[in-house]
């Protein structure tokens, strides 16, 4: 499986994405299990509201960090995403 | 002295993660493989809906995130919709470990709207028949309706099907159930033999060729299900040749609340002697986390002998279980048996060896089913021996 790169994405449903004070990091939750995100995936996860497809999402995200050039890596992470089932299309 | 370590030394001690909360040993089932302790009966006292509250709160302040409401049977807490609350104000990820016997769509509806985020439901068997039996109790209809209402109400659904001799030939429909019920997950947990499953263990252990047909089964399915249905496989450990990384090591990771209190490493741990396990309400979680006897008894290396103090995988898997160790060698500081360089590695195939001579044998004996009389009776048995 790979993004579709026209369709809006979105986090899952049946996980949850959570900022822990205890080990200053982004996690995500989902049945007796835990992922813990460095921050550019937890920053890429946290664009991932149903509203903006891939392109959009790299647009923000260059924006949001004065960058350019983030594609490949987005693209190439939210593919991981998208198989471990934390976001949908 | 082994086995205790002084903690204030070398050893770095990290937060807890994982608490099981066992709410019960209460249960409408009598699964002749429950974890619970063999003496269950003699614990019937419950913690306060109060006490439960600041053990939630303490551990979810030292880092705590995953939470399971356990038992026994979790549904027979009348308050278990405010603990559950309470979990999601503090920023728990709540599991709720069921039988699902008693679990109506009302019920469901106020867990959810209440914050829990995840239902696992337990079924015994493919058949009714099957479940029935193993079950002790007429439960499989109702448990296959629980199944799809958990679903319906937009939870994750996770089907916990625990895996012996009497079932293990239902691999393919077990499968082909759990992807009809629409299950997310499907946790095939392979018997793990320790209290009531020890007990039985004669007439749960499936053979060897029967564990590896049954897992080429479920291995192929994976991958048919792939991105649907995600498929946990707990090996059974009497047939590696390495021990598992029992609780990610001792002291690090999983904090379980007994009924009555107890406050324990991992939750067969109440077997061990010695250990002076400690109760929540005598002590805050951090000073049973950090301080008490029985969570540094086997934290880091130094408690170790031969032939683990020395090996180059300890770290990899922490010597294996301990409260294995102490159940087939009557010694909780050795080697889990389980391990090939464990001296005592041959007490593993005995007992596959007498597994596989009570499958033959043609008077079987009868699995001893969990309940309070059978608690009961065994804890005499064990008085009157000692």
């Amino acid at each position: 499986m790979s993004i579709n790169e026209d369709q809006p994405i979105r986090f899952s449903p049946l996980h949850r994405l959570q900022w822990e004070e205890a080990q200053q990091k982004y996690v995500i939750l989902y049945p007796e299990g835990m992922v813990e995100l460095n921050q550019s995936s937890a920053e890429i996860l946290k664009c991932c509201d149903g509203t903006k497809n891939l392109a959009q999402i790299v647009a923000e995200l260059e924006l949001k960090f004065a960058a350019t050039g983030l594609m490949n890596d987005i693209s190439a992470f939210l593919d991981v995403a998208l198989n471990h089932g934390w976001i949908k299309q | 002295m082994a086995g205790l370590n002084n903690n204030a030394n070398d050893i770095k001690i990290s937060p807890p993660r994982w608490l099981l909360a066992e709410l019960t040993y209460a249960c409408p089932l009598q699964c002749p493989y429950c974890s619970n302790p063999l003496d269950y009966a003699k614990y019937p006292d419950e913690l306060s809906t109060d006490n439960w509250k600041r053990v939630l709160t303490q551990a979810r302040k030292m880092g705590a995130v995953q939470l399971g409401f356990s038992g026994g049977e979790p549904l027979t807490r009348s308050d278990l919709v405010e603990l559950v609350s309470h979990a999601r104000e503090l920023g728990y990820y709540s599991n709720l470990i069921t039988s699902g016997y008693g679990l109506t769509e009302e019920k469901i509806v106020q867990l959810k709207e209440a914050g829990l985020d995840h239902i696992q439901v337990s079924i015994q068997a493919s058949t009714q028949e099957l479940n029935d039996h193993i079950a002790g109790t007429q439960s499989f209809n109702h448990k296959k309706e629980v199944a799809r209402l958990v679903k319906k109400n937009g939870y994750p659904m996770v089907l916990c099907v625990v895996i012996h001799r009497e079932n293990i030939h239902q691999m393919p429909e077990i499968l082909a159930m759990a992807e009809e019920l629409g299950a997310d997950y499907l946790e095939l947990a392979n018997t793990q033999y320790y209290g009531w499953a020890h007990l039985n263990r004669d007439l749960l252990m499936p053979t060897k060729k029967q564990f590896d047909e049954a897992e080429r089964i479920a291995q192929a399915y994976k991958e048919k299900v792939t991105g649907k249905m995600k498929i946990y496989y707990v090996v059974p450990d009497y047939y590696e040749d390495r021990p598992k990384a029992c609780m990610n090591g001792w002291g690090t990771t999983f904090l379980t609340i007994a009924p009555d209190g107890v406050a324990l490493p991992c939750h067969e741990a109440r077997s061990l002697p010695g250990l002076d396990c400690p109760n929540v309400k005598d002590h805050s979680i951090e000073d049973i986390w950090v301080n008490s006897k029985a969570f540094n008894f086997f934290r880091g290396f130094d408690w170790m002998k031969e032939p683990c103090r020395s090996c180059d995988e300890k770290e990899k898997d922490f010597g294996g279980c301990r409260c294995q160790a102490y159940l087939l060698t009557g010694d909780m500081y050795l080697a889990d048996p389980v391990c090939s360089k464990s001296p005592e590695h041959g007490k593993i195939q005995d007992a596959i060896n007498d597994a596989a001579s009570a499958n033959l044998a043609e008077n079987e004996k009868p699995l001893v089913f969990r309940n309070s009389r059978n608690s009961k009776s065994l804890n005499l048995i064990a008085d009157i021996n000692d």
